[in-house]
């Protein structure tokens, strides 16, 4: 069977790729693009860990195929970081110890951030039903809701009790 | 496997007609992108129906609303009046996965994949919605509660496709409303769904009702049995009493990991009680 010829966007560039019917876009990002932030965690969309923004929508890239994204724009962990500048988001979470081994970070940061966007002042209830998508079995997810709303708090310019 | 993004029912409607072997349509793609890679399935076509115009809208149609069977859960709690007008349906679909599966599944997907517990499905019989589909010979209309006959098996035929569901116009003093039990808080599949929509009088009497049950039975039961146990009553104590009767009467559940027959048909009951008073407190305010 021929692949399938895709142009789309990436994190704001223009991309092309071929790929196969069945591949997913988890696959064609890792394998075919080597963004390799998005984690494969269970292919099966419980865990959040591959978590990415498809068209503004916060989506699992494990539950896409690759063949969808004709003219459709993706962003991933990859472009939350202003070069060497840490979102403020990620800067928390080093902060705060919110993750250990790391494989859902990726996946929780891209979730939490479109829940900052969406929502600028949430609640810890908010924040743990938006991230009950996102699986952890490292932290417990205290450190996490709380990176979350340190972030947010100083994204909404209120001083955090770091400063 | 071939894939295919058709923009017009008809090119999709002739993929599905024309094609030889195992066809699959994609929307959410949340159910069939898992069955995909755990090879329950192999399709030698996929056709992603997000790409027309019809199955991606929402539309206000003759005092109701017409809802694309591609539309997300994500965009049906962002639309204030269809919420409005029909929080069961709504809360229903909101309940199906997480942040991220509510970015993609959609209703014609979840009525579809034919689960008996599908959680919109209870919601969307009880609201009395009508599917258009589209197949090789035009279009017809039909219920929703006659598109699944069990676990895994619809009634449409070859070729045929759920286009979007019409959610009829709302007479004074109704609504509806969805419960599913779970042993958790999120992230799981109903034990038990009842969805029930009903009509209050000037009076305060129920005037019209249906009721609905999920993940009892090898299909969603819509039970007259039951609305007929609010109907011409104020949905008072007795009345409710009778409505849990008659859901859990209706109950033909199997055992399963997620609960026993005995244990569905109790939770019915008291399931079908709470949803009642939920749907009769937001009559009352419409």
């Amino acid at each position: 069977m021929a692949k399938v010829h895709v142009a789309t966007t990436i994190n704001g560039d223009a991309v092309e790729f071929l790929c196969e019917a069945d591949e997913t876009l988890l696959d064609v990002l890792r394998d075919e693009l080597h963004l390799t932030g998005s984690k494969e965690g269970c292919g099966s969309g419980d865990c959040g860990a591959c978590s990415v923004m498809l068209d503004g929508r916060l989506v699992c890239a494990c539950l896409v195929l690759g063949a969808e994204l004709g003219g459709r724009a993706v962003e991933t962990i990859e472009n939350m970081a202003d070069g060497e500048v840490l979102h403020p988001l990620q800067r928390k979470f080093l902060e705060h110890a919110a993750l250990q081994c790391g494989v859902c970070t990726p996946g929780i940061l891209v979730a939490a951030k479109a829940l900052l966007d969406k929502n600028p002042e949430p609640s810890e209830t908010e924040v743990r039903y938006w991230l009950a998508g996102n699986l952890c079995r490292c932290t417990g997810y205290d450190k996490i809701v709380r990176a979350v709303l340190d972030a947010a708090g100083e994204m909404r310019g209120e001083l955090t009790h770091a400063e | 496997m071939r894939y295919e993004a058709p923009e017009t029912l008809d090119a999709a409607v002739a993929l599905l007609a024309g094609a030889d072997g195992e066809t699959r349509l994609l929307a959410g793609g949340t159910d069939l992108l898992v069955q995909l890679r755990a090879e329950m399935i192999e399709p030698a076509l996929v056709v992603d129906v997000k790409r027309i115009p019809e199955l991606c809208a929402i539309a206000a149609e003759d005092g109701g609303f017409r809802i694309g069977a591609a539309v997300t859960g994500a965009e049906l709690g962002e639309h204030a009046a269809l919420k409005a007008a029909w929080p069961g349906v709504v809360e229903a679909a909101e309940l199906i996965g997480s942040t991220q599966i509510q970015g993609r599944a959609t209703l014609g997907g979840n009525l579809c994949n034919a689960s008996p517990a599908a959680d919109s499905v209870p919601a969307l019989i009880a609201a009395g919605a009508t599917a258009s589909i589209a197949g090789p010979h035009g279009r017809r209309q039909a219920p929703v509660e006659e598109i699944v006959t069990g676990p895994g098996e619809t009634s449409l035929a070859k070729g045929e496709i759920v286009v979007s569901f019409l959610l009829p116009a709302r007479p004074p003093h109704s609504s509806d409303a969805y419960l599913r039990f779970i042993p958790r808080t999120e992230m799981d599949i109903a034990v038990v769904g009842v969805g029930i929509s009903l009509t209050l009088d000037e009076s305060g009497t129920c005037g019209a009702a249906r009721v609905v049950l999920g993940a009892v039975a090898e299909r969603v039961l819509l039970v007259p049995e039951a609305a007929e146990a609010l109907i011409g009553t104020a949905v008072d104590e007795a009345a409710l009493a009778r409505l849990g009767e008659a859901a859990s009467a209706a109950c033909r559940p199997i055992d399963d990991k997620r609960g026993t027959k005995e244990y569905r048909i109790k939770v019915a009951a008291v399931l079908a009680r709470r949803a009642a008073q939920i749907a009769l407190e937001r009559a009352r305010r419409n």
